[in-house]
């Protein structure tokens, strides 16, 4: 029965070899290895509820006025069709609220996953020769997927991702030389933009940019296949020229669909269970009103801090604006985090001289600078994230905002450098532990075959 | 006879100009007024001055006045009371603004320390210098979708558009859970702090009404989608993210992650 | 107890499913293993919880529609009946299937023969071109202008090089300020202590919606004012129309710090709720905290004949968040 389904297969494919190889292809023991699978399966679920959503969704801001009998608080008010759409797909359409809030916690923790991912790849040196493609088309990724994330979440055209809008605007419009021209291309003029911006912004999120996600998620695992995984040396058989894990089949496929069911269940849970940008009851947007507290999600709350922090000033050279304010920290900041993504292997090559093949992970310990300028650089993005939720600690615990930005003004540059030293040392007085561990034992096995030998001596 | 009528309506006017003045002598007209007066001479003259006329000049420093509350007489600057009404007299007695715990900061919402009995005292005694009532809002007269409306024209900015509460630089606009129709009206009115005040010309009682109505919903919102979260949007949902959601993926990434002995 | 187990696994092993029998002697590439009933069990009842999970969501939706709590009851019963299956197949995975322990070679680091080969063809191939660099050259120019070509389309996106767009406003010397229900507003309607959003009179829907055409109007005291030389009487009386578009990321000024009792309560202040840029109204919407880097456009006002707050010209300078050059360009009609 098999057999005869295999012999259908490969005389029509020819493909027999390639699946024998691809069956017994061996994956790592180790379950850090499994956050960009989550990635991958949260993708899947974008993808999937994503389809749903657009059956229903209008990408029109022309105005309409809101009549839907089944939310009175929004009952004739002036809203554009797009939101309109939205509210009537989460409050009228059977299920689709909940594949509306599936799509947005798998958004959430897609990226919340590749985070994680980049975490491991980073503090293992994962990204050295002969895998630094893979790692950029990841960061290149990650890039897309957070401009991803931002279209979908303005293209409801509620009161507060409309103001993320105008804040990515003016984001736009203050990159030196090309902002004003490139933001009035962008928009079909200045904000609000023509008509046919949100068609654009639509056509972007779900065709342009989810294709080339997938194209770069499909080049970025078909470099992980032919490359082979990484491996921690946890057993004396792994080494730079054996790899030592479980096959494709039958180990793998059920865990690795145990995952992707898993992470669809926990995301539909999610979905159903709590609720996520309830959109009725932030009512549109005009570009006259606002709302306190506005928040953008939490994959870009490292840019709104960083808006916030910088002092108030504009670049200026005799009146002439060469830098409007905004461009610090949305543009500034965030280029120079990926630049040093980017950059990285690269950097640590010219440092460190290892133009090596490298098939074994370190453990971050193994390298005490790498992980110290890790730690300095993911404090400093998460510290300037906590700034941007001072509001937030104000209402809950009282303290001062203007005494908050002013104390986060100095810290996001003193602290990162504290807890990177820190991190740097931790990890080399782990390395000595080790090491004394290693020598007593060392002595110790020496001591016993000496004993051993006096004892085997004949005594006299 | 003209002469008569000039001379009685000077008199009249005289008697109505002398009513402050009167009060302030220290004759209010009703027992509990009365009361109130003495109220306000133990708890509140360090501020608001002698018959509410308020004080400027700050004579002493910082520290909370009250019943229970460790008070030596201290001597804050405060506003006059005269004319503002028992609309702002109940507003701040009732929501614990008052006696303020701190001279010089935000009045926040604190436990009441006065009795109600002591409260209407202090509210008559004040009412006794004119100004407005009570206001006694209808929120089932309003529209809540003009209601909707008129709160994120006028009030979202600070307070958040369901009323969760906000930050301005320098002051902390509360959340509305806890604040009755009544006090939000009254709030409405008086502008307390940094708020603005909203006179009956800006905003008719009708659309008070209907900003009361979705007031009272924003302490229930439509919750289809499931836990809410305290309506705040991204922040919590990016806390359910990384602190729900991710570690059940961890979790579940270390289930299956693992299963060669090691050697 | 553990033979009724047998007895039944056995007999549903022999309804459902076939066992793969191998002659003996056969080597096999996966290792034989023991048969682990209770896990066995465990996937079918696992996987029979699935499809009850799975049956409840098409119930639910279907008769539902009156259901309060529908979403929760719909997310609750799709996402059980997919942890239900991931359980299935964890048990699978970590209890039924082999554990086998699989070693191989990486791949090699280079194939130098393969390469060899490559750069042969590509070399040899092309004996022909004598002129291979004005080849080259001529190559990249007809990619490039192809290129160029295929770009330009593209420019119809939206207007370039007009920053003249930017600078223009809806508001002209005598135009009249009205709310948002088109009422006209008079000097006597703005009273201190609260604030006013304000449009062009005649303005439509989308024009309202234009950045430089709400208004977020005011009045202080005319003493307390402290406005530059420059913005000497744009008020009228005390009453002050700022732009209502935060100068550093565009969002609205919909807070209004208006103190109540002077002495010991902060100063007026319009502050924007998205980044607290906070601007002081008294001294021309100068920045005094927050990262906002200008100064908050003023609309000069006046007051008519009959009581009616009208423009008396344009800003004082562009509206909206800045850009490159923007201190250059004054506000246009």
């Amino acid at each position: 029965m098999t057999r005869r389904a295999v012999r259908w297969v490969d005389q029509r494919t020819a493909t027999a070899p390639y699946l024998r190889k691809a069956l017994r292809y061996i994956f790592p023991d180790h379950w850090s290895f499994l956050l960009g699978e989550v990635a991958l399966y949260a993708f899947i679920v974008l993808v999937a509820t994503g389809i749903y959503l657009t059956f229903f969704f209008v990408d029109s801001t022309k105005e309409v006025v809101f009549h839907g009998d089944y939310y009175p608080p929004l009952y004739g008010q002036r809203m554009s069709e797009a939101y309109a759409s939205v509210v009537h797909l989460s409050l009228a359409v059977r299920a689709g609220l909940l594949i509306r809030q599936t799509h947005h916690w798998a958004a959430n923790v897609f990226i919340a996953a590749i985070v994680l991912h980049l975490f491991r790849v980073f503090f293992t040196g994962a990204y050295r020769k002969p895998r630094e493609l893979t790692y950029w088309l990841g960061v290149t990724m990650l890039m897309l997927s957070l401009l991803e994330a931002f279209i979908g979440y303005s293209l409801v055209d509620d009161l507060i991702s409309g103001m993320g809008l105008v804040i990515g605007y003016s984001v736009g419009l203050a990159l030196p030389f090309v902002g004003e021209n490139l933001m009035n291309w962008l928009f079909g003029g200045m904000f609000p933009g023509s008509p046919q911006l949100w068609p654009r912004m639509y056509i972007a999120h779900v065709l342009i940019f989810p294709i080339l996600i997938g194209l770069l998620l499909g080049a970025h695992l078909l470099l992980v296949a032919m490359r082979h995984h990484t491996q921690f040396r946890q057993r004396r058989e792994q080494s730079e020229r054996t790899i030592v894990g479980v096959p494709a089949f039958p180990g793998q496929a059920p865990r690795s669909l145990g995952l992707m069911v898993g992470t669809t269940g926990i995301l539909f849970l999610l979905g159903g269970l709590v609720q996520i940008n309830p959109i009725w009851l932030w009512g549109p947007y005009h570009t006259y009103s606002s709302t306190n507290g506005a928040q953008p999600d939490w994959y870009l709350g490292w840019l709104i801090g960083a808006l916030r922090l910088v002092p108030g000033f504009d670049l200026t050279i005799a009146g002439y604006t060469l830098v409007p304010n905004p461009f610090w920290g949305g543009a500034a900041f965030p280029l120079v985090v990926f630049g040093f993504l980017y950059l990285w292997p690269w950097l640590e090559r010219r440092l460190t001289g290892d133009h090596e093949f490298h098939n074994l992970l370190d453990r971050p310990r193994d390298a005490p600078a790498r992980t110290g300028i890790g730690v300095g650089m993911v404090s400093w993005v998460v510290l300037v994230f906590f700034a941007g939720s001072a509001d937030r600690a104000f209402v809950t615990f009282g303290l001062s905002y203007t005494g908050q930005i002013w104390a986060y003004r100095v810290l996001v540059f003193v602290l990162p450098v504290l807890f990177g030293l820190a991190a740097w040392r931790i990890c080399n007085e782990l390395q000595a532990g080790e090491r004394v561990v290693a020598d007593r034992r060392r002595a110790e096995t020496n001591a016993r075959r000496a004993r051993r030998l006096r004892t085997d001596e004949p005594s006299p | 006879m003209r002469a008569v009528l000039t001379i009685a309506a000077l008199a009249v006017l005289g008697l109505l100009a002398a009513g402050p003045a009167v009060a302030s002598s220290g004759t209010p007209k009703t027992p509990l007024a009365e009361y109130g007066d003495h109220l306000f001479g133990e708890y509140c003259l360090s501020c608001h001055g002698p018959n509410a006329e308020g004080r400027l000049k700050q004579t002493s420093t910082s520290a909370g006045a009250g019943p229970g509350r460790a008070q030596e007489r201290q001597y804050g600057v405060g506003p006059s009371l005269q004319g503002v009404g028992a609309l702002a007299a109940d507003f701040y007695l009732r929501t614990g603004y008052m006696p303020l715990l701190h001279v010089g900061l935000q009045p926040r919402r604190e436990p009441l320390l006065f009795s109600n009995h002591q409260i209407r005292a202090l509210v008559a005694y004040i009412a006794s210098f004119g100004g407005p009532p009570i206001p006694d809002p209808r929120p089932g007269l309003g529209s809540i979708s003009q209601g909707q409306s008129l709160f994120t024209e006028h009030c979202a900015g600070c307070h958040q558009v369901l009323a969760q509460g906000g930050v301005v630089t320098g002051a902390l606009p509360p959340a509305l859970v806890n604040a009755t129709p009544v006090q939000v009206a009254e709030a409405v009115r008086i502008g307390p702090y940094v708020m603005p005040k909203f006179s009956q010309h800006d905003l008719s009682d009708r659309q008070l009404d209907s900003i009361v109505r979705y007031v009272e919903f924003t302490k229930d919102p439509a919750r289809p989608g499931g836990w809410g979260l305290g309506y705040l949007g991204p922040v919590p949902e990016g806390l359910v993210t990384w602190f729900l959601a991710i570690p059940a993926l961890i979790l579940l990434c270390l289930l299956l992650g693992r299963r060669l002995r090691r050697s | 107890m553990s033979r009724t187990r047998n007895a039944i696994v056995s007999a549903l092993v022999l309804l459902v499913g076939r066992r793969w029998r191998r002659k003996p002697g056969d080597s096999r590439i996966v290792p034989e293993q023991p048969a682990h009933l209770a896990a066995e069990l465990a996937v079918l009842a696992l996987l029979g919880l699935s499809s009850l999970s799975a049956t409840g969501f098409i119930l639910v939706y279907a008769f539902g529609a009156s259901i309060p709590n529908e979403t929760q009851l719909l997310g609750a019963a799709l996402g059980l009946a997919l942890m239900f299956l991931a359980a299935a197949l964890i048990v699978v995975g970590l209890k039924l299937v082999p554990t086998e322990e699989v070693a191989e070679e990486y791949p090699p680091q280079e194939h130098p023969y393969e390469q060899q080969v490559i750069a042969e063809v590509l070399d040899q191939s092309g004996t022909r071109f004598t002129r291979s660099r004005f080849f080259k050259l001529g190559l990249l120019g007809a990619g490039g202008t192809l290129g160029l070509a295929a770009l330009a389309p593209a420019v119809s996106f939206g207007p370039l090089f007009r920053v003249g767009d930017f600078l223009h406003t809806p508001w002209r010397c005598g135009r009249r300020l009205v709310d948002e229900n088109g009422k006209p507003y008079k000097a006597a309607d703005i009273s201190e202590k609260n604030f006013y959003l304000a449009f062009p009179e005649g303005a439509n829907d989308a024009e309202k919606e234009q950045m430089a055409a709400s208004l977020v109007v005011i009045r202080l005291p005319p003493h307390e004012l402290r406005l530059p030389p420059y913005l000497k009487g744009y008020d009228a009386h005390g009453i002050l129309a700022y732009s209502r578009i935060c100068t550093h990321a565009g969002c609205a000024i919909t807070l209004y710090r208006a103190p109540l009792f002077q002495p010991d309560e902060p100063r007026p202040a319009l502050v924007c709720p998205c980044h607290y840029s906070t601007f002081d109204p008294a001294t021309g919407g100068t920045v005094t905290f927050g990262p906002a880097g200008r100064d908050l456009p003023l609309l000069p006002v006046y007051e008519d004949s009959k009581g009616y707050l009208r423009a008396k010209g344009n800003f004082d300078g562009p509206v909206g968040p800045s850009w490159w050059g923007v201190r250059l360009w004054k506000a246009q009609p």
